[in-house]
């Protein structure tokens, strides 16, 4: 049975507890490897990452995008929309057809 | 021209056919893999592309509403109405075998059935904005499980046609040239050992014939 995270600046991610997502509030960079660190234990399948903290933890989450558990998702934070959400799906298409053939368009 | 040395023997031969087969049988089998998993993966990131606006807007405007309450609440008000969720979400994990690559597929249930124990806190000390904002954000939690289903998904996928695509690469431009080279300059030894023995032979015989009936002294008397 897995579980739900969500890391990021407070502001950002606070609202998701009511839903009875477990909230990890993040400001510091060394708290936030630590942090993620312990989550991708096992117990949480997906864990939701603010945009703004995924710009700055950008090489510890690439590690896991080849182990199937935990799936990290990067989620625009209350700072607005920094495009890096797209970006990443943009870069697996890259990645995977050679060019970008999905978003040129 | 053979990169690697091989012996120019019968046996080396049969084996490198044999290799060059299987090269060309696997070669066909991975080109089949790669471009079944590059539909699939289309798709499925085309719905990750419309997931990801659509859960985007929403997070977007369920942002907006936080702010809304917030302004219309004491922090400590806020701070103390979310502090004990009623709603837990616990996700079921099963795995999907596309070509080889498992894709996680999330089945989520939550700890009670009631809808509304979403709203963890009493009505009378918060402000309404609080349940838009707790609505707006309950409303795109499937959403957001399915864009993350879909985008890990994504993410195997493209990792294993890359795979895939070297590999089948590797094999239609290296190897199976590779080998086919080889077997060709096996043959042309092959052939070349055996008119060179053939000529040997001729020439041994010319030579025995020679001896045992002098022809060329009797050629030398006649004329």
């Amino acid at each position: 049975m897995y579980k739900i995270a969500v890391i990021g600046d407070r502001d950002s991610i606070y609202g998701f507890a009511a839903l009875g997502l477990d909230t990890y509030p993040v400001s510091e960079r060394e708290e936030a490897v630590k942090t993620l660190k312990s989550l991708s234990q096992g117990t949480y399948a997906v864990i939701y990452i603010t945009e703004a903290l995924l710009a700055v933890l950008a090489d510890e989450v690439a590690a896991y995008a080849t182990v199937k558990v935990p799936a990290i998702i990067p989620i625009p934070g209350v700072s607005g929309n920094t495009g890096a959400g797209i970006m990443n799906v943009k870069k697996m298409v890259e990645r995977a057809v050679g060019s970008d053939i999905i978003f040129n368009q | 021209m053979a990169k690697t040395q091989v012996n120019p023997t019968r046996m080396e031969l049969t084996k490198q056919k044999r290799k060059l087969v299987t090269a060309k049988r696997g070669h066909k089998l991975l080109k089949d893999k790669r471009d079944e998993l590059m539909r699939q993966f289309l798709d499925l990131v085309r719905e990750n592309k419309a997931l990801r606006e659509k859960v985007e807007a929403g997070l977007r405007r369920a942002n907006g509403n936080f702010v809304l309450a917030r302004a219309g609440m004491e922090n400590e008000a806020m701070n103390v109405a979310l502090m004990a969720p009623r709603q837990e979400v616990y996700l079921e994990m099963t795995t999907k075998n596309v070509m080889s690559v498992d894709i996680p597929v999330f089945e989520y249930s939550t700890r009670t059935t009631d809808p509304n124990d979403i709203y963890c806190y009493g009505f009378a000390a918060t402000s309404s904005d609080l349940d838009d904002a707790v609505k707006s954000l309950a409303d795109l939690l499937p959403e957001m499980l399915r864009l993350a289903e879909c985008e890990k998904s994504c993410q195997l996928m493209s990792i294993e046609i890359e795979k895939t695509r070297r590999r089948v690469n590797a094999l239609e431009h290296v190897m199976i040239p590779n080998m086919q080279a080889n077997i060709k300059y096996i043959k042309m030894k092959l052939d070349e050992n055996e008119r060179s023995t053939q000529i040997r032979l001729m020439k041994v015989k010319d030579m025995m014939l020679e001896q045992a009936h002098h022809y060329k002294e009797h050629s030398a008397a006649e004329s």
